[in-house]
């Protein structure tokens, strides 16, 4: 095998690079939108919907970031890996433990690709996935609050990128190992990558009713990079495929070594085999160490749990769990299309793209079309399930999505594109330029079996002169395609949050009304609750002080607070008694060392504060509750270590209810 | 047959106001841009109600801002008794159907009109009392303003506006009137020949 060739083409990748950047420069900006008619086909009527909900990841920022297509109207930010002083996420003592890992709290993660659950293969509006990358985790968001409900460590990974694809009934999310590791982890030497570093796949069970996840079980398998994922559809529901890079198995300087083979591999996994291997006791069960953590709506607050064994498969002991399917140029995303008889690899050091079909695979199984076996894990030959070759689309393909017309949309990073192109006749159709670098694109439903291909949103990672500059950083910049006719038309441009890595789109009417409006006081079953303001108190316990206070438009009870001496704790326990849609309070006081609470209609947060100097310190409602908002307040003395000043606690003479 | 129609009139004239107990009398809704639903309050027999089972809460703390009692239920001893009369009014009717004077029905449908009006100007008595009745720590005054919503019709009480209307119930009530009278002239229209044979 020549080794100069994929250097040459990075070479040649990065010279286009620049010269598309640079000639890019000089187009005239208006000439990039369609005019008039762009302008009223992203037109929403102030006060009216849009037709669709874009959720799109956050990428390092963490978190995840709801937007309204077409307008591009950002709707809300939803913490989920990162901690987010304006929700109390992470601060509060109710969500601290969502954050909790096997590593002790991280405040951070690198958040990937959200993935909307499916019923039936379409996305059915219930909840949305999202992975951790850098400490491998998983999350679910539930979508009738839009607030992070439940996070799972993933064990003996690395790297947690092919993550979290979901199955047609959402029966499992997947989380594969970008950074194959010692599994388990040990003190090895990094030179023993070969013997020692092996990758896991990861299968999550999601309850139906609840969403509840547990790691089933993982596939120990070879230590490649185990990039991306998607899972079969239709004809290929039962089987989930893995694109992988690094077959060299290098572990340095990766850009160059881990890019000599001129083919990686897609894996194709057969997790109803797992299944059955499962339930005949064919796994190990592996002591390990990792964290689940579930947030509760009644008592609103998250429990941490630590779990001690997962169930590990070995290929070579489960025939017929796994095969390799060749696939040329380090394979980024691995697409399946909306019938499920295409498996698109996107070689992302190349022009062409390699195309797989299903029935060609089970074809090559049945006749044991093996070109070898590495690990247990029988590697079929190409031509044999190679479907076609999208020849030239662009330079540097990344990810694809279909429109369940029978087009696939394909992003091109190098050469900073999006080509449509027709399954079955790998013909190109049609291209459009990308302002920069496109990496995902999400056309709503695109990665399911029903797609509603009607709008294309391009994410890009490099902004540049887009915008009004701000700075040597600026937000990355996502462009809206209109693709209902035969070519895409670029009809609206808009920065966004972190780095818009992936994202999902789902049609409103599936979300919108299941849309929670407060969360009702009678459930409220926080343990520091209260639920009116006669049963407001002050508590103590040795130097620990419990404040249950309400907020209720525009007071707290009680808002005069003494008898608190320097170096106690005192935890805020605040309930909101509103039962208003919209109606939040905020609680902040002097001196906090952590943050706000924004506590929603119905719901009791609490706010730890270690005061350090006596005096009488101010709080206040933070969120513009009502005319009366600035004089929502109150005041809480702090005394001595040793004053004899009592607890006392009140409100007003004239309390309201 | 014919001879019964003013009794069966009577029977569902009757009838009609168990009706009220199923639907409000009247609705109350309060409009602001801030609330582009409206907020509805229902004046039933023998409940008050909302859009839902919070409304009644979050009025209340919009109208604690101008110094408003708070609308409690329990505190309205209508609300108690008022069905009594309504099931009091609907046995009456049925045992007055049974005599064949049709001046009771006359008399029948004289009485519910006395009791509408009694019941209206109860209501409005009620609604001026929350309206002036304003505590004097009231976090907003406005010299002047009184806060009585309209019984029929609409106002404008500061931002909001305040839309009073029947509802479903006082239609009931209007049909038993209506019926009521019907019986009596029914009735009166067959005995008058008979009076001059």
């Amino acid at each position: 095998m020549n080794k100069r060739i994929p250097i040459i083409s990075i070479l040649v990748a990065i010279v286009g690079l620049v010269l598309y950047n640079c000639s890019s420069n000089q187009t005239p900006q208006g000439g990039a939108l369609g005019g008039d008619d762009a302008a009223s086909s992203v037109y929403v009527k102030p006060g009216d919907h849009d037709e669709f909900y874009g959720i799109v990841s956050g990428g390092f920022s963490g978190q995840l970031s709801v937007y309204g297509i077409p307008s591009g109207r950002l709707l809300k930010v939803i913490p989920v890996f990162s901690v987010d002083a304006e929700k109390a996420y992470g601060f509060n003592e109710e969500t601290k433990p969502m954050l909790e890992t096997s590593h002790g709290f991280i405040p951070w993660d690198d958040a990937h690709h959200p993935e909307l659950s499916q019923t039936d293969g379409g996305p059915d509006g219930r909840w949305v996935f999202i992975n951790g990358n850098n400490t491998p985790r998983v999350a679910r968001i539930d979508l009738s609050t839009f607030e992070t409900a439940e996070i799972i460590e993933i064990p003996n990974s690395g790297g947690n990128h092919s993550s979290p694809f979901t199955t047609e009934n959402t029966e499992y999310v997947v989380a594969g190992t970008r950074f194959s590791v010692p599994f388990p982890q040990q003190d090895v030497p990094i030179e023993s990558y070969k013997e020692n570093f092996k990758g896991a796949l990861t299968f999550i069970k999601v309850d139906p009713e609840h969403g509840h996840m547990e790691v089933a079980f993982q596939i120990y398998v070879p230590g490649f990079d185990y990039d991306l994922a998607h899972a079969g559809k239709g004809k290929s529901h039962g089987w989930m495929f893995f694109s992988t890079y690094n077959a060299e198995q290098s572990h340095t300087l990766k850009e160059v070594n881990a890019s000599q083979f001129d083919k990686d591999f897609i894996a194709a996994v057969n997790w109803k085999k797992a299944e059955e291997y499962l339930a005949q006791g064919k796994f190990k069960e592996m002591p390990t160490e990792y964290v689940h953590n579930v947030y509760d709506e009644k008592t609103h607050s998250a429990t941490s749990e630590k779990i001690k064994t997962v169930k590990v498969l070995h290929p070579d002991e489960c025939p017929g769990l796994i095969y390799y399917l060749p696939t040329p140029k380090s394979p980024h995303g691995v697409d399946v299309d909306p019938t499920g008889e295409y498996i698109v690899g996107n070689g992302k050091l190349s022009a062409d793209m390699s195309v797989h079909s299903f029935d060609k695979m089970i074809k090559a199984i049945e006749n044991e079309a093996f070109e070898k076996e590495i690990d247990g894990i029988p590697v079929l030959k190409y031509e044999e399930v190679l479907a076609g070759i999208v020849k030239e689309g662009g330079l540097g393909p990344l990810h694809t999505e279909f429109d369940g017309k029978g087009n696939a949309y394909t992003t091109f990073f190098i050469s900073s594109e999006v080509v449509k192109w027709k399954l079955g006749t790998w013909e190109v159709l049609d291209r459009v330029p990308c302002y920069y670098s496109v990496g995902h694109l999400m056309i709503p439903g695109g990665d399911s079996r029903k797609p509603w291909g009607k709008y294309m949103v391009a994410m890009n990672k490099i902004t540049k002169d887009r915008y009004l500059p701000t700075g040597p950083e600026m937000n990355h910049s996502a462009q809206l395609y209109d693709i209902s006719g035969d070519k895409m038309k670029l009809i609206l441009d808009f920065p966004t949050i972190g780095e818009p890595h992936y994202a999902q789109g789902i049609h409103a009417d599936l979300v919108k009304s299941k849309s929670k409006k407060i969360y009702k006081l009678d459930e409220n079953e926080h343990p520091h609750a209260v639920k009116s303001e006669k049963e407001t108190k002050v508590v103590r316990d040795g130097n620990v002080v419990r404040v249950y206070a309400t907020t209720i438009r525009s007071h707290f009870a009680p808002d005069n607070i003494e008898g608190i001496k320097e170096g106690d704790k005192v935890y805020f326990h605040i309930t909101n008694l509103e039962q208003d849609w919209d109606v939040p309070h905020g609680f902040s006081v002097l001196g906090a060392n952590n943050s706000e609470l924004l506590i929603m209609p119905g719901q009791t947060e609490t706010l730890l504060w270690e005061p350090k100097k006596q005096g009488v310190y101010p709080f206040y409602c933070t969120d513009f509750c009502s005319a009366l908002h600035q004089e929502m307040q109150g005041y809480i003395r702090v005394s001595g270590k040793d004053s004899n000043v009592p607890l006392k606690w009140s409100v007003g003479e004239q309390p309201v209810q | 047959m014919k001879s019964y129609l003013p009794r069966i009139l009577m029977w569902i004239a009757s009838l009609s106001l168990l009706v009220l107990f199923l639907f409000p009398i009247w609705k109350i809704t309060l409009k602001a841009p801030q609330y582009p639903d409206g907020i509805s309050m229902y004046i039933w027999i023998n409940q008050i109600t909302g859009d839902s089972e919070y409304t009644l809460q979050n009025i209340n703390i919009l109208n604690h801002y101008v110094g408003m009692k708070y609308i409690e239920p329990d505190s309205i001893p209508e609300l108690t008794y008022f069905p009594y009369i309504i099931i009091g009014l609907c046995l009456l009717g049925l045992a007055l159907s049974f005599f064949k004077n049709n001046r009771f029905y006359l008399v029948y449908s004289l009485i519910l009109i006395m009791v509408c009006v009694l019941g209206l100007y109860d209501f409005y008595l009620w609604e001026y009392d929350y309206g002036h009745d304003l505590s004097d720590k009231a976090p907003i005054k406005v010299p002047g303003m009184a806060y009585q919503p309209p019984l029929f019709g609409s106002k404008m009480l500061l931002n909001f506006e305040a839309i009073s209307y029947p509802h479903t119930g006082a239609l009931f009530m209007g049909i038993s009137i209506v019926l009521s009278f019907l019986s009596f002239f029914i009735g009166k229209k067959r005995k008058a020949p008979k009076a001059f044979a």
